[in-house]
């Protein structure tokens, strides 16, 4: 068996701690993933998903707990120096983006993510170029010939393939997607979320993948877990998940936490 | 005639103020006022050393490390100490007037006309002409710089920096590093035009800073206002051009017999109309699309 490339043990978050507010938003959460394991995350609103994918990449200090990436204690890392093994595409396509910058530019700068940069080579260098446009027209959707456009410029769905590149163009060990397709419309939604696939599968990427739209939690990916309250309450994998249905989620959800799923409109939506 | 050449070599030294501020002001997306204390440092840094016998060029050099070493202060207390970055750049500005005097000695260090200056380096004609070609040569030099360093890999994280720390801190760009390396490079080019303005002056005074980055936003804002998007190295053209159509403006506003005591007043009213200049055109248009909207209505209810 190989390393875990993610290791998440006994990890607890508060916000507003020792306040009136305190809220305990993660309650020990232990999390192993294997290489080239994509997992989809769900669970209701306020359930600790973003919170989790937060403290992973590193943008929300860790109050108790330890975070190991390859082998590598990364608990105390900022979001920069980890971004040598994780990358991550962010719910808003503003967000993974430098939007005054070409389309060029944004990938060049990802495609030195976590190394070293200096001040005398160019930011964009000829021979990317062909890598960019090959990468670009490998979405399908007519990019190859922006290169130079500001990033700013494009949709929302063309932003975030672009972003899932940048993502993806130096391999990370670990991939971040929160909600990455929420803010787009169904079908864009839906391009959006092949392209992710397709681009796991070729790269056999380990990925951490929350999402707000059950069926793609039950096409997608190859383990499945569902936060509740803070707390993992439900972790299925192989050919369990395969062969999973929305029913046997909501059965599942009931055993495990000893409470029906009251809002499950949050979770079907 | 005499009144555009001035205009012109004037402009181009305040050109390389207003390309240091347009430094933090557009690419951090930061409103700095260390430039105030700066640009001064950068003259008293320089006149001190041409006194005590440093040549031009190295004398013109310190005051630029002086205006980078202001710089890295207050980047420093922005992004470590998390100190506002407006207040940052006032008590860097504050702190920097007592360290101008300790640096001149005196209010007013004034700069003999036997000593060598970066104008005295060439021959050439009058001295507004002497100013308009080494000031264009110093110009050419900082604009070729800037445009080398701001695409090559770390100039690149820079401006990602100021576009978006989120998803520079995700591509492994240390945010902090790149906005205290522009403020250095913008405080720098300040104190280099401080520098030069007192060569050419024949001294540097502890008051020369008031005001400047009104002037410089001035610049900016006149550049941005004549011609809308372009890439940076264009942009920093057009601040030339920016700068000599202030100081044109100016020129002419105390030819016409305006009280140079009245000159700041009419600089901040200036820029406050430059500033609200996209709302106001936008408001004309709003009111003439209405009346447009009004007239078509009528006529169709005839
Ligand atoms: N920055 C914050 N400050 C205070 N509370 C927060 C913050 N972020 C999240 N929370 C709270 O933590 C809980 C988990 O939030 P989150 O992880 O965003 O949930 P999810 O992504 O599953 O919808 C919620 O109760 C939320 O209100
Ligand atoms: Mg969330």
């Amino acid at each position: 068996m190989s390393e875990p490339v993610l290791e998440v043990k006994g990890l607890h978050q508060y916000f507003e701690k020792g306040t009136a507010n305190e809220n305990h938003a993660l309650k020990g959460i232990d999390l192993t993933l294997d290489p080239g394991e994509f997992v989809a995350i769900i669970g209701g609103n306020g359930a600790g998903k973003s919170t989790l994918l937060n403290s992973v990449a590193g943008s929300l200090p860790v109050d108790y707990g330890q975070i190991k990436i390859d082998g590598h204690d990364v608990t105390y890392q900022s979001v920069a120096k980890r971004a040598k093994l994780i990358s991550r595409v962010f719910q808003d396509p503003k967000q993974g983006t430098a939007t005054l910058l070409t389309v060029e530019e944004n990938l060049s700068l990802a495609l030195k993510r976590g190394a070293r940069r200096n001040f005398w080579s160019n930011g964009v260098k000829r021979n990317e170029r062909d890598l960019f446009r090959a990468k670009l027209a490998s979405l399908d959707l007519g990019l190859e010939g922006r290169l130079s456009a500001e990033i700013g410029l494009l949709s929302g769905g063309q932003r975030q393939a672009v972003t899932l590149l940048m993502a993806t163009i130096k391999q990370p060990s670990l991939l971040l997607l929160d909600e990455h397709t929420a803010a787009l419309d169904p079908k864009t939604s839906a391009t959006v979320m092949e392209i992710t696939d397709k681009i796991v599968h070729e790269q056999n990427l380990t990925t951490l993948m929350i999402t707000h739209n059950m069926a793609d939690a039950l096409k997608y990916g190859n383990r499945l877990i569902m936060l509740d309250h803070g707390q993992i309450a439900v972790d299925i994998k192989g050919d369990q998940k395969k062969n999973l249905t929305v029913s046997d989620l909501l059965e599942l959800f009931k055993q495990q936490s000893g409470a029906a799923l009251t809002d499950d409109a949050i979770l079907l939506s | 005639m005499d009144i555009l050449t001035s205009s012109i070599s004037l402009g181009f030294l305040w050109s390389i103020m207003a390309i240091g501020v347009y430094l933090t002001f557009r690419i951090l997306d930061i409103a700095d006022m260390t430039a105030e204390g700066s640009f001064p440092l950068g003259a008293a840094i320089t006149a001190h050393a041409l006194t005590t016998g440093i040549g031009p060029v190295v004398a013109t050099l310190l005051g630029v490390a002086g205006g980078a070493l202001a710089g890295f202060v207050s980047g420093f207390m922005t992004t470590k100490l998390h100190i506002p970055d407006l207040l940052s750049g006032i008590l860097t500005m504050t702190g920097l007037y007592s360290i101008n005097l300790f640096v001149m000695g005196m209010a007013n260090v004034p700069i003999a006309g036997t000593t060598k200056t970066m104008f005295t380096l060439l021959q050439i004609g009058d001295s507004t002409t002497t100013t308009i070609v080494i000031g264009g040569i110093v110009l050419a030099i900082v604009i070729a710089l800037l445009v080398f360093f701001f695409n090559t890999e770390m100039g690149l994280a820079a401006r990602a920096v100021g576009n978006n720390e989120d998803m520079s801190s995700a591509n492994g760009i240390n945010a902090d590093a790149m906005k205290i390396i522009v403020y250095m490079i913008s405080n720098g080019l300040i104190a280099l035009s401080g520098s030069l303005m007192a060569q050419t002056n024949g001294y540097a005074d502890i008051s020369m800073g008031i005001g400047t980055i009104v002037i410089a936003l001035a610049a900016i804002i006149i550049a941005e206002i004549l011609l809308r998007h372009l890439s940076f190295g264009r942009r920093l053209l057009t601040i030339i051009v920016g700068a000599i159509i202030y100081r044109l403006i100016i020129a002419l506003v105390l030819d016409w017999g305006v009280d140079p005591n009245a000159l700041r007043l009419f600089y901040a009213l200036m820029l406050t109309l430059f500033l609200a200049l996209p709302l106001i055109q936008k408001k004309i248009a709003q009111v003439q699309q209405r009346h447009r909207n009004t007239k078509q209505i009528t006529e169709e209810n005839k």
